[in-house]
């Protein structure tokens, strides 16, 4: 757009600083066109994909949108044969919509009259329409009147095409689905828990599902001019399933959704103006990628890292309880203070380097000194703290002797107050129970493995 | 029995003032029935329950009864009106497997929606129906998880969560479909406890079961099928061992045991 280039040259052309800034403040009144169009389809599609895939709904869209293809090159020969050049947008939208809603229609019935499951009628309405839809834009081409040479462009999306009343055209659309989105929030939150509940309710769950898939529908005919329509559905689906790796709400998700979508179709619309020849829509969906990976390993409520985090710090707990539990035993059994360390690796199955280390972690923390050669002694933290311990350990053992029958689910030895997850009266009891039997040591013999 | 007996019945047994009442319901899943011809009134402030082996008809009955599901024939009124009218008179327990419970939301949020019908279309959640579910998730004692993922609570916990989004809706009649499966003694307590309360409070609670060694137990009233009516009543009367064995008969194992846990139940009353 900024410079002129020959079919030849096929360097890819860095911006000046200049361009580059020009561009990212919507300077340039084409790249304003573009990139407000596509923010505001990014926000709408974070908004309502979030439904949609948080009802399992995700393939359905992508059926969806391969099945507007006919609609638009059918809209195009009525408009052609009713004596236009066939370049009307919102006629031709008109045909994508009108044939996206059949494509759903298509599997819900298949669904409901055969024993087909939902992926297998998906693919079968998802290429048999898109292969119409080729078929039909072969016809369409060999017409001698009418300009078709644009009706390719919906496959893989043309943004730069786009002229300024389609863009209000995009941006009142996405602001409709946007606040219908926010105003049926409760309606769409039941609808994809717990339909079944929500039909007891009196909430029409049939006409709320029809809703959500207008809705989507609308988003994929706005995302057809500038992603096109064989990626529209990542921009339905990716937003909504990052923004899951940051939170466990649905409203965090909405929102996070919606700035996802709409940063990548900014970000993805300003590089592809800055950077020629580069088609905007796979940008804006490699951007939306670039997102969900991010998400995927940094996501705080279930990203990777944090799981992985938590695991390590989960082992190394479960390792310094271990090794509190053999040194509590080991005191007990040689009433002496000082345990030498061949005797806790004596204990357990473990490494003499993964006993060094968790005895340096153990003292870092407090709990244990050493006493020259390879001895080591409890500190007064650490002596409280073991006690603790081995004392909730064993009340979890007679609990699960004793009780475990009836409530398994109950047992949580990882619980550092036994009373939060069992209640005062039930420790009482076990309590009593660890005191009458005298089994003030283990339950089972001391010395035995992992417990 | 014959059309004409049928008749009778329908006019002679049937009252205006039954919490539910149901005439001569049929469902059908595609070409095969699985309730025939069920016909009976429900008693107000009632602790009601279903039993009858697997693939009886339980659930089926009490989503034919709220339209979850659609009667090849007949009808049910609540209160002597379709459900249709009746909607806010009546809350329901699904199946804890029914949902999915990495679904992003806390137990509050769960809660809340035993709610939104009150609330209606398109507004917001008010403080006052929070303050609800919040009472709703104290009398299943689970105040203390109400900020807690769903994902993250226990079996049980979420079972009591789900019992908790139905107190929330507050109506005079409860349909739970097996809230004593597979949970905790400390969650089966909770339930009965809440059996007990809404009990006191007049309402009526239909409870899908399957441990028949409860029911003499947590209930009152018992139907017992196995794909049509085998017998109704308080549960003194009806829940012999005779007619356990017209529900469960055939099933000789099943038959066996029940006869087996009912002697029991005989000699320790």
């Amino acid at each position: 757009m900024i410079a002129t280039h020959t079919l030849s040259d096929v360097r890819i052309t860095l911006p000046t600083w200049d361009e580059l800034l020009r561009v990212l403040l919507l300077e340039e009144y084409n790249t304003r066109v573009v990139v407000l169009g596509v923010m505001a389809l990014g926000l709408a599609s974070g908004l309502i994909g979030t439904f949609l895939v948080l009802r399992k709904r995700a393939l359905t869209a992508d059926a969806l949108s391969h099945a507007t293809l006919p609609g638009i090159v059918i809209a195009f020969m009525c408009m052609v044969a009713m004596g236009g050049d066939g370049k009307s947008l919102a006629g031709l939208l008109t045909g994508a919509f009108v044939f996206g809603c059949i494509g759903v229609l298509l599997i819900i019935a298949i669904r409901s009259t055969t024993r087909l499951k939902d992926d297998a009628a998906i693919g079968i309405v998802l290429s048999v329409l898109f292969g119409l839809g080729i078929c039909l834009l072969r016809l369409a081409t060999d017409l001698p009147s009418g300009n078709s040479a644009g009706l390719s462009g919906f496959i893989f999306g043309k943004a730069a095409s786009m002229i300024a009343s389609d863009t209000y055209m995009m941006v009142g659309l996405a602001l409709f689905v946007a606040i219908s989105t926010g105003l049926l929030f409760k309606e769409f939150s039941v609808l994809c828990f717990d339909a079944s509940f929500g039909s007891s309710q009196g909430w029409p769950i049939l006409l709320l599902d029809t809703v959500l898939m207008l809705l989507v529908a609308i988003v994929t005919v706005i995302a057809l001019q500038t992603v096109g329509l064989v990626l529209a559905v990542a921009l339905l689906i990716i937003p909504a399933a990052s923004s899951r790796f940051w939170t466990s709400s649905v409203k965090r998700m909405l929102i996070s959704a919606a700035i996802i979508g709409l940063l990548s179709g900014w970000l993805g619309a300003v590089v592809s103006a800055v950077i020629p020849r580069v088609p905007t829509g796979p940008i804006i969906v490699m951007i939306c990628g670039f997102w969900f990976l991010l998400s995927l390993v940094f996501g705080t409520d279930s990203g990777v890292l944090k799981r992985q985090v938590q695991r390590v710090r989960l082992n190394r707990k479960i390792e310094l309880q271990h090794l509190l539990r053999a040194m509590f035993e080991l005191v007990e059994e040689r009433e002496s203070e000082d345990i030498p360390m061949h005797e806790i690796l004596a204990k357990r199955s473990w490494s003499l380097s993964q006993v060094n280390a968790i005895v340096k972690r153990a003292q870092q923390l407090g709990f244990l000194n050493r006493t020259g050669n390879s001895m080591v002694r409890f500190t007064e933290l650490g002596n409280s703290e073991s006690k603790r311990m081995v004392r909730n350990h064993r009340l979890w053992e007679v609990y699960l002797i004793n009780y475990a029958d009836i409530a398994p689910s109950h047992v949580d030895r990882d619980a550092d107050m036994i009373e939060h997850v069992l209640g005062k009266e039930m420790v009482r009891q076990l309590e009593l129970l660890l005191a009458q039997d005298e089994i003030i040591d283990s339950p089972h013999p001391l010395g035995g493995s992992a417990s | 029995m014959s059309n004409i007996k049928k008749q009778n019945v329908r006019h002679s047994e049937h009252s205006l003032t039954a919490p539910v009442s149901i005439h001569d319901m049929t469902v059908a899943y595609q070409r095969k029935p699985v309730l025939w011809d069920v016909d009976l009134d429900i008693p107000e402030g009632k602790l009601v329950t279903i039993v009858g082996p697997n693939g009886a008809g339980k659930s089926t009955l009490i989503k034919a009864a709220m339209d979850l599901v659609p009667k090849a024939s007949g009808l049910v009124r609540f209160y002597g009106k379709p459900f249709k009218a009746q909607r806010h008179m009546v809350s329901y327990v699904p199946q804890r497997e029914t949902v999915d419970w990495d679904f992003p939301i806390d137990a509050i949020g769960v809660v809340t929606m035993g709610r939104y019908s009150k609330i209606g279309w398109c507004l917001p959640v008010r403080k006052k129906d929070k303050q609800v579910a919040m009472e709703a998730l104290e009398r299943v004692g689970m105040e203390a998880y109400a900020h807690r993922q769903i994902s993250q609570l226990s079996g049980g916990q979420q079972q009591r969560v789900f019992l908790a989004r139905a107190l929330a809706q507050n109506a005079p009649i409860c349909f739970m479909d097996e809230p004593f499966a597979s949970v905790d003694a400390a969650t089966e307590r909770a339930i009965v406890e809440v059996l007990n309360e809404l009990k006191q409070a007049g309402k009526t609670v239909v409870v899908v079961h399957h441990d028949l060694q409860t029911v003499p137990e947590y209930f009152d009233y018992v139907i017992m099928l196995n794909m049509r009516v085998v017998a109704h009543g308080d549960v003194a009367d009806v829940f012999t061992e005779d007619n356990l064995r017209k529900t469960y008969g055939g099933r000789l194992t099943l038959l066996s045991e029940a006869a087996e846990r009912f002697a029991r139940q005989g000699n320790s009353h």
